[in-house]
């Protein structure tokens, strides 16, 4: 078992530097065998391992593949070593992201068969693919920022994809910026962890944290505080979420695995991982809570004004990785990573819907141009159809018992309470109101695409998003998995129960599992009434509101703007006045003054003989002076 | 019989050196300054032979043929060097001479 | 007779007269001009040193310095054909500009050395005794043999440096 671990992360890994070596070389079968046949072994793998771990007396499995380093903690030498371990979250997160991922390179295969750089694109997918399994596997801290640092790269690679392309190039770059001031913050508060615990290790740092910091402890703050940061970064969350929508510029397969399924969970691995660092700063969980509500609300206002179908998901993304956030900042770390998984399944599965139907469309993604395809093209409308179902919360989907799971802890928490478990309410309604209007500009009214349909006919992306679709729809009955509690050492389970279970003095009203049920059915109807017009047919085309409060939100509340002002400009101008380079200028008053003394000097080196003479009748005056006193 | 103190032996012969410098630096024809140069190899043998008779030792005169040979041999080479300075330039102005390369 | 030319005021004289036209020299703008009053400098020279009890050298000086040296500055000035002013490149007699810095330099030099010669109050004196030839030649021939041989090694490397360089000018040569 240890040895198919040890094997899990390397597959793709070799995938990618045959794929790398041979590039143009490869026929596309050859090519497309063995990157998805990497991540098809993954998923294998990924599930046996995981079916041990989750079993009810199943224990982590660790294996040590060789030492990395060895850091000086001032008493002893912390040794930091390439370990994977796999317990029970682990096992979780590998599940998804092989499976995931393995249904997603199917997919992608076909989609982007017909692309010249179609080896490259799946070589920096596998190559994702190592990166995240590094970071969900990572035993200590260090070899997790690897696999963090991994993804971004991998994220920038694929964002650009189409570099040729400056908006693309572009929207890439902003990407990796923005996430890189996640990473230094998350970086600063793992030297922060080490230089107070001393520890990198995540069982050791649970175990040491407990025992030398009490709830409350200021060093246990600002680390939670930076990883948060780090956290926010990856995740998209507020105030480092503006790369993500412009992140859709990369191809469809591109989004649907980094930007729904894997990497920006990967914020929420990290906080579920760290938690014992969290639950001892009870203050950083509430800011857990407030990031995913506001995120939550914002994301779904902006989705409202979208005209384009990718950055309604996105924007979806960025709203239901709110909900994850929120579940983790009121303590509910099994939930909130139940949810991360049932979001990856129909995020997935609507990215992908999504991909066919732009294809189809001739690579039409403005949503006021389309309309009909409910009629047009069958499949792919019901498939879309089943995925919305589940990002609404229907019951039944597994969408509705993950997102369940979370309202019933948010009450009750001691770091999150009854504003919140409103804020949700909220949400869910504005996510059922997107969605509604998403599905009747598409799908219902009349066609406003004029133009042959180009249909994606291949049975392997089929497969593939069958398969999704049937996950998103039954994946609730594991539900049950997730009452466990996801990280196993005694001492944390002692410390969830004393910190998160202690507010029970808030009593639960009655009414609460209902409204949580009738929230989407509540939004459905009022959809149906506001979006009216969309899912009629019309004679004259269909243009979107134009007015001031539509466009704001369409540019995601002016948060673009926000940092254009506040930090884009003046970076620029303080660049442009340093163009000459202070710093350089100093440095260069060495070689000044050379070039200065040469230039006094040179006059000498006139070749005059009697000049020369009479230099030697100086200097052998100026020697006799010298002697005489 | 004295005659003189060995310190104005040193002082003429000093003089004449220095004169002897202040044309070398000053004047530009080439021949002038090899003129000079005389002088002021003239003025060491002055010190030189002053100070073989203070010691009452002949190793003063000895320098000074020594200096003689070392004047004879360099004025030798020096006008042949002014035979083709004037030949290349038409001219013995020594400033034509400050670089390597013409 | 005597008590007007005692030794010393011959050699004071001597000096003047070398010293003035060693500055004829320097000051001449004509070119045997110049040369002549080298030779006249050369010859109270030579008077000095015949009064310093080195008669050897001071017929040496005569024979050799002044009567073969100069006579090839003379053939020089003959082959160049330099006329009695070349005044385009000898500097002005009013350009005080030109001469200031060299001669505060040499004033400077020679201020210096007569402190230090001054230095020590030393009761050296020259003597008129003479050094005899026979002195100056069993020097030569016993321990200074080497500085002799060197001597005409220069001497030799002279003639042939001077031949070279001289012979294009005859002869068209390189």
């Amino acid at each position: 078992m240890s040895a198919m671990l040890a094997a899990l992360p390397f597959m793709p890994l070799i995938s990618f530097m045959i794929l790398i070596v041979a590039k143009d070389r490869l026929a596309w079968r050859f090519a497309s065998l063995i990157s998805v046949g990497a991540l098809l072994f993954c998923t294998i793998v990924s599930l046996l391992i995981a079916q041990r771990v989750l079993s009810i007396e199943g224990e982590p499995i660790r294996v040590m593949l060789w030492q990395w380093m060895q850091l000086d903690t001032g008493v002893s030498w912390l040794p930091i070593s390439f370990s994977l371990v796999v317990d029970r979250l682990a096992a979780v997160m590998i599940s998804v992201v092989s499976g995931i991922g393995f249904l997603i390179h199917l997919f992608a295969a076909f989609y982007m068969k017909e692309d010249e750089n179609f080896v490259r694109f799946m070589a920096y997918l596998n190559l994702f693919i190592v990166a995240m399994l590094f970071l969900v596997l990572a035993d200590n801290l260090v070899l997790l920022y690897l696999g963090w640092e991994g993804v971004g790269l991998c994220s920038f690679l694929l964002i650009g994809f189409w570099y040729q392309d400056k908006k693309n190039a572009d929207a890439a770059r902003k990407a990796f910026v923005i996430t890189r001031i996640g990473d230094t913050s998350m970086m600063l508060g793992l030297l922060l962890l080490f230089t107070s615990i001393g520890e990198l290790q995540f069982e050791r740092i649970d175990s040491a944290v407990i025992q030398q910091w009490s709830v409350g402890n200021e060093t246990a703050f600002w680390v939670a505080l930076l990883l948060l940061g780090g956290a926010i970064g990856k995740s998209a969350q507020l105030p480092l979420h503006t790369w993500l929508p412009d992140a859709m510029a990369g191809p469809t397969p591109v989004s649907a695995l980094i930007h729904a399924a894997t990497m920006v969970t990967a914020g929420v691995y990290l906080i579920a991982r760290t938690q014992s660092i969290f639950m001892l700063a009870p203050e950083v969980m509430n800011l857990v809570a407030w990031c995913g509500a506001l995120t939550l609300l914002l994301a779904g206002i902006t989705a409202l004004a979208q005209t384009d179908l990718k950055r309604i998901l996105a924007y979806s993304t960025m709203s239901q990785i709110g909900y994850m956030m929120l579940a983790l900042g009121a303590g509910a770390w099994s939930a909130g990573v139940f949810h991360l998984m049932t979001h990856a399944f129909f995020k997935a599965l609507l990215f992908l819907c999504a991909g066919s139907i732009i294809y189809a469309l001739h690579h039409q993604q403005d949503v006021f141009k389309m309309g009909g395809l409910l009629k047009k093209l069958p499949i792919e409308s019901g498939l879309f159809t089943i995925g919305l179902i589940c990002l609404v919360a229907l019951p039944g989907t597994s969408g509705f018992f993950s997102k369940e799971f979370i309202l019933g802890h948010l009450w009750q928490s001691p770091t999150a309470g009854p504003l919140f478990w409103w804020l949700a309410i909220i949400g869910a309604l504005l996510t059922a109101l997107y969605s509604c209007r998403l599905f009747f500009l598409v799908f219902l009214g009349e066609s406003r695409f004029e133009g042959e349909l180009h249909r994606l006919t291949s049975r392997g992306a089929l497969l593939a998003l069958l398969f999704l679709a049937a996950l998103s729809l039954v994946g609730g009955i594991w539900h049950s998995q997730f009452n466990m509690p996801l990280l196993q050492s005694q001492e944390l389970q002692m410390l969830n129960q004393s910190i998160l279970t202690a507010n029970n003095a808030t009593v639960v009203p009655t009414w609460l599992h209902t409204l949580a049920i009738a929230t989407p059915f509540i939004g459905i109807a009022i959809a149906w009434v506001l979006f009216a017009k969309y899912r009629r047919s019309f004679e004259q085309p269909l243009i979107s509101v134009n007015n001031a409060w539509v466009r704001f939100s369409r540019a995601g509340l002016g948060f673009d703007y926000l940092y254009l002002f506040l930090i884009h400009k003046p970076f620029v101008f303080l660049a442009h006045a340093n163009r000459r380079d202070v710093l350089d200028q100093l440095l260069m008053l060495l070689s000044h003054f050379s070039l200065w003394t040469k230039d006094a000097i040179l006059p000498t080196q006139n070749g005059s003989i009697r000049w020369y003479a009479a230099v030697f009748a100086l200097g052998l005056s100026a020697y006799i002076l010298g002697w005489l006193l | 019989m004295e005659i003189v103190p060995l310190s104005h032996v040193l002082i003429f012969a000093c003089l004449l050196f220095v004169i002897g410098f202040v044309g070398v630096v000053v004047r530009k024809n080439t021949l002038f300054m090899l003129m000079c140069l005389e002088i002021m190899l003239n003025a060491v043998g002055v010190a030189f032979i002053g100070a073989g008779n203070v010691w009452q030792q002949a190793d003063g005169q000895i320098m000074f043929i020594l200096i003689l040979t070392l004047a004879a041999a360099e004025v030798a080479v020096g006008l042949a060097l002014l035979i083709r300075m004037q030949q290349r330039w038409q001219d013995l102005n020594i400033d034509k001479l400050s670089e390597l390369k013409e | 007779m005597q008590a007007l030319l005692s030794l010393s005021t011959l050699f004071y004289l001597a000096a003047f007269v070398a010293v003035y036209a060693s500055l004829r020299v320097v000051l001449q703008n004509n070119t045997v001009h110049a040369l002549l009053y080298l030779v006249v400098s050369l010859l109270a020279v030579a008077v000095c040193f015949y009064l310093l009890g080195a008669p050897f050298a001071a017929g040496l000086e005569v024979i050799v310095y002044a009567g073969a040296i100069l006579v090839l500055f003379v053939f020089a000035i003959m082959m160049f054909g330099l006329r009695e002013d070349e005044t385009r490149i000898a500097p002005k007699a009013g350009q005080v500009r030109y001469w200031l810095m060299p001669s505060l330099l040499a004033l400077v030099l020679f201020i210096e050395m007569i402190y230090v010669i001054t230095l020590e109050e030393s009761k050296l004196s020259a003597t008129a005794t003479t050094i005899a030839s026979k002195e100056v030649g069993a020097l030569l021939y016993g321990p200074y043999l080497l500085a002799v041989e060197l001597a005409s090694f220069l001497l030799l490397a002279g003639l042939v440096a001077g031949y070279h360089f001289a012979k294009s000018f005859a002869g068209g040569g390189r």
